[in-house]
């Protein structure tokens, strides 16, 4: 059997779930981010392999968009957890429960 | 030509407005006092041409429709409204007027005004009303106006609580009358009086078997409105208004209202096979007796008055119920219309007196000796006296006399027999009230310098004394004979009317006239020298009993109160244990218990935020694929 | 061929992308960070067998560059003590799993056969500097200056957060 765009999206989602599993088991702030980068990746994957299999080059104009807000979004992300490290002193999601009412 | 006639209910309207908008309080009131008496003698002009050309029209307009019902408002003006409404009209205008003097000074003098404006236009509505749903709320206008007048000194609590009183037991009256008109409605598909005179002319069996209970359910309304027993508790109690109030209540607006009422919608009662006129007959002779012996024991000068005219509505009710077999209550009409006559004058005179002597004392037994000092009120006051108790040639005679002459007709002997105790009766008290006020010894030292009634007080007086004297002169009931279709006898010359009793019907007369001079002359003889009541102890605790008006107020507030605190106890304990108890905490915590299992929710980690993110996506693409 | 490097592509990119966010061996964030600097370079392959040939250089430019390098930054300025809690937590685990492997099963059925994919058509498209910069500078020329704008934000936000206080 050929490698088809199936086998692409079977990657893809796979590796969002890892993702998923990532964002819900890791307690550290810093690997929780990186779980969500592994997610947004997934998510390219996807993109790019629709774009190849439409024979649409949109598709990859649009990942080429989503890393570049990725970058800014790491940026601003990180500059959030330095300066709520210099608050709290802490990284742990268990720490930082300041959205229970 | 048509649109005249609208004068009549737009004028106390008008008036009514224009008092509310520039003189509720002690404010302008000139311009309050030319507004009342300019629209009250407004109407009385316009009564009297309608009387004088025999205005026999109507004029409506359509108030609301709904579906195929239509609700007017309007008059008619026929042979039984125009007299009824040149006496509301009359009755009215000269109680405004004496009002300007009796009033005068009188904190809430505006809204005293709007009070008699607005219940001349009650009445009025009712007299003038073409059909029974006009009549039903004009009924509800009259108990209204009633209780802010009764109740004008509501710093008193005996004020304020009589108007309660009267308001509410009216309002048990007024039920039965909504439910008498609901249930012509539902059996004659109409409220027209023209169209249900129609219905019942084509057809007498229409109202079937509802006849009695309509007819009941309609006098119940009168009952309560006329004071009959056993809803009477109210009247007494409403001497607490001011008494040119007590005049126009006992002798145009309120209490005639009921009997009017009948009178208007007789063909409703007079249906066959319906036992109404019965009941109706029995209930006044024994109001009529009951109050006349009450009457006799009451020891204030307006009280008196007030049980004589429960005592002469009770007459009126028994003329109505004897008018059957195409009679027409031409009796009660007459007697309705002298009775106002001479009892607003006497609710005038007694007024005077009060007035005289500041508002201070109305007990007869501190009065005394007046006949010198206020010769002019005292002449009134006796004229209407004698008129009351039946002494001929004065009006009250002849209305009487056509009464029990109706009663021996009818060979109801038990009746005739009966109404001319209370004859003499009426006679006796009311010659005890006269005699005690006006003749006996000066009983206290206020009465020394009490002053005669002045100009505006006292012109109305004379004014109503003309028709007390000659009312039985003017062939009236020959008039009211002529709308029922019963054409009087009498032939039309005053010399025939004067003789009319003794040749219609001597022994009648001469029976009546004999209970008068009994009752009277026992009376007289008692009282004219007496500084206090020699009944008192001869009759002991019987007296008592009457002075008390038989114990009723006490019964109905026992049953009435224990019923009541029963009622409001059940009502607390379903507030309590079905409203508070299940209802709103079981409510409450219904809702908590929820709120504390949502916020278990809300922790504040956000790996568990994110979970449930997650778990909402998933069932979100599964219903997705489920979706396809 | 073009199989064969798929499959071992494919495969590095989950083992990778596995050990980033679940390393059993390892909590250190910098362990997972370079873990994911491998997923991102076998995913960069993945790009190129799909003929999206700038894309994957951007992806090892950006990512493994500047992205990876920031959070290496970030974890040696914070100096994070080993701590006995880095251990996983047995119920997050659990949840994560089942979370995970309900949204997977979804996403599979989806793709297994609910949804009817494209079937390749015609040549396929070469995501060369050329191409993708004619379709960038023509179509999407408006998005493109937008994102300047988001960028030069991002940089003025990310000064303003991480400035040290004054007066602390």
């Amino acid at each position: 059997m050929s490698v088809g765009l199936e086998h692409y999206l079977a990657v893809s989602g796979i590796l969002f779930c890892l993702g998923v599993l990532g964002v819900i088991l890791r307690r550290n702030l810093l690997n929780l981010y990186m779980s969500l980068e592994v997610m947004l990746n997934a998510a390219n994957l996807a993109l790019v392999a629709f774009a190849r299999y439409n024979g649409d080059l949109n598709g990859q104009v649009l990942v080429f968009f989503v890393i570049t807000v990725a970058a800014a979004e790491v940026a601003v992300g990180l500059a959030l957890i330095v300066a709520l490290y210099r608050k709290c002193r802490t990284t742990w999601v268990d720490d930082l429960a300041t959205m229970k009412h | 030509m048509e649109t005249l006639p609208w004068l009549l209910l737009v004028l106390p309207l008008l008036a009514v407005g224009g008092i509310t908008w520039c003189g509720w309080r002690r404010q302008r009131p000139a311009v309050v006092a030319r507004l009342a008496v300019g629209s009250a003698l407004g109407t009385l002009l316009v009564a009297w041409w309608a009387w004088r050309q025999g205005i026999d029209a109507r004029g409506e307009i359509v108030w609301l429709q709904a579906g195929g019902f239509t609700v007017s408002v309007g008059w008619l003006l026929d042979g039984l409204s125009r007299p009824m409404t040149l006496v509301v009209a009359g009755v009215a205008a000269l109680v405004q007027v004496y009002s300007l003097g009796y009033m005068r000074g009188d904190a809430w003098w505006g809204r005293y005004f709007a009070g008699l404006c607005l219940f001349t236009l009650a009445m009025l509505g009712i007299v003038l009303a073409p059909n029974l749903l006009q009549a039903y709320f004009c009924w509800e206008l009259v108990g209204l106006s009633s209780y802010l007048l009764i109740g004008h000194w509501h710093e008193r609590v005996t004020a304020a609580d009589a108007a309660k009183k009267a308001f509410l037991t009216n309002r048990v009256g007024d039920l039965g009358l909504l439910a008498g008109v609901l249930l012509v409605w539902q059996s004659l598909g109409t409220l027209d009086l023209a169209r249900i005179r129609e219905i019942l002319a084509a057809n007498p069996e229409a109202l079937g078997s509802t006849a009695t209970v309509a007819g009941v359910l309609i006098f119940l309304g009168a009952v309560g409105k006329s004071a009959q027993f056993p809803l009477h508790v109210w009247l007494p109690d409403a001497m607490e208004g001011p008494t040119p109030v007590s005049a126009l209540i006992h002798a145009a607006t309120m209490v005639a209202a009921g009997v009017y009422l009948l009178c208007r919608w007789f063909v409703l009662l007079a249906a066959p096979g319906s036992a109404a006129l019965e009941i109706v007959a029995w209930t006044g002779l024994f109001t009529a007796l009951m109050a006349a012996v009450v009457a006799c024991r009451q020891d204030d000068l307006k009280r008196v008055l007030a049980w004589s005219t429960i005592s002469q509505l009770g007459y009126m009710m028994l003329a109505v119920g004897l008018a059957g077999d195409g009679r027409g209550p031409v009796a009660a009409m007459y007697h309705l219309s002298t009775h106002a006559a001479f009892k607003a004058l006497l609710f005038l005179g007694a007024g005077a007196v009060i007035h005289a002597l500041h508002h201070q004392e109305q007990n007869i037994w501190k009065l005394g000796a007046l006949a010198r000092r206020m010769p002019v009120t005292f002449a009134c006051f006796g004229l209407a006296t004698l008129a009351l108790c039946g002494v001929p040639p004065l009006s009250g005679a002849y209305s009487k006399d056509a009464i029990l002459a109706l009663a021996h007709e009818e060979h109801r002997t038990g009746m005739y027999l009966l109404a001319l105790v209370g004859s003499a009766l009426t006679a006796f008290y009311m010659v005890r009230v006269a005699t005690v006020t006006f003749l006996g010894p000066a009983k206290s030292q206020a009465v020394d310098c009490a002053p005669e009634a002045p100009g505006v007080m006292r012109w109305p007086m004379l004014l109503l004394a003309v028709p007390t004297v000659l009312g039985g002169l003017w062939g009236i009931d020959e008039a009211y004979g002529r709308v029922f279709g019963v054409a009087g006898e009498g032939g039309g010359s005053v010399w025939a009317r004067f003789v009319g009793p003794w040749v219609h019907a001597p022994g009648v007369a001469l029976a009546a006239l004999a209970a008068t001079l009994l009752g009277g002359g026992a009376a007289w003889l008692w009282y004219r020298k007496a500084v206090s009541d020699p009944l008192d102890e001869s009759l002991g605790a019987l007296g008592g009993w009457c002075r008390e008006a038989f114990r009723l107020d006490a019964l109905y507030e026992g049953v009435l109160v224990r019923a009541h605190d029963l009622a409001g106890s059940a009502c607390a304990a379903a507030d309590r244990w079905v409203l508070a108890g299940f209802l709103i905490r079981g409510l409450h915590g219904l809702v908590a218990s929820a709120g504390r299992l949502v916020r278990r929710v809300q922790t504040g980690n956000v790996q568990i935020h994110a979970l449930f993110f997650v778990a909402g996506v998933v069932l979100w693409l599964w219903l997705m694929l489920a979706w396809e | 061929m073009q199989d064969v490097l798929f499959y071992i592509f494919a495969a590095l990119t989950l083992v990778c992308g596995f050990l980033v966010v679940a390393n059993p061996f390892s909590r250190n964030p910098v362990t997972s960070a370079m873990f994911l600097v491998l997923t991102i370079l076998s995913m960069a392959g993945l790009f190129v067998l799909l003929g999206a040939f700038f894309l994957a250089a951007v992806q090892v430019l950006v990512y493994a560059g500047a992205v990876i390098v920031l959070f290496l930054f970030v974890i040696m300025l914070l100096d994070l003590q080993v701590e006995e809690r880095q251990r996983y937590r047995l119920r997050n685990l659990l949840w994560g799993g089942a979370a995970s492997l309900a949204l997977l099963a979804a996403l599979l059925e989806a793709v297994r056969g609910r949804l009817t994919l494209p079937a390749e058509t015609g040549p396929p498209v070469e995501g060369d500097p050329g191409a993708l910069g004619e379709a960038l500078f023509t179509a999407h020329l408006l998005p493109f200056e937008v994102m300047s704008i988001l960028l030069l934000v991002a940089m003025i936000g990310v000064i303003l957060l991480s400035r040290k206080e004054a007066g602390r």
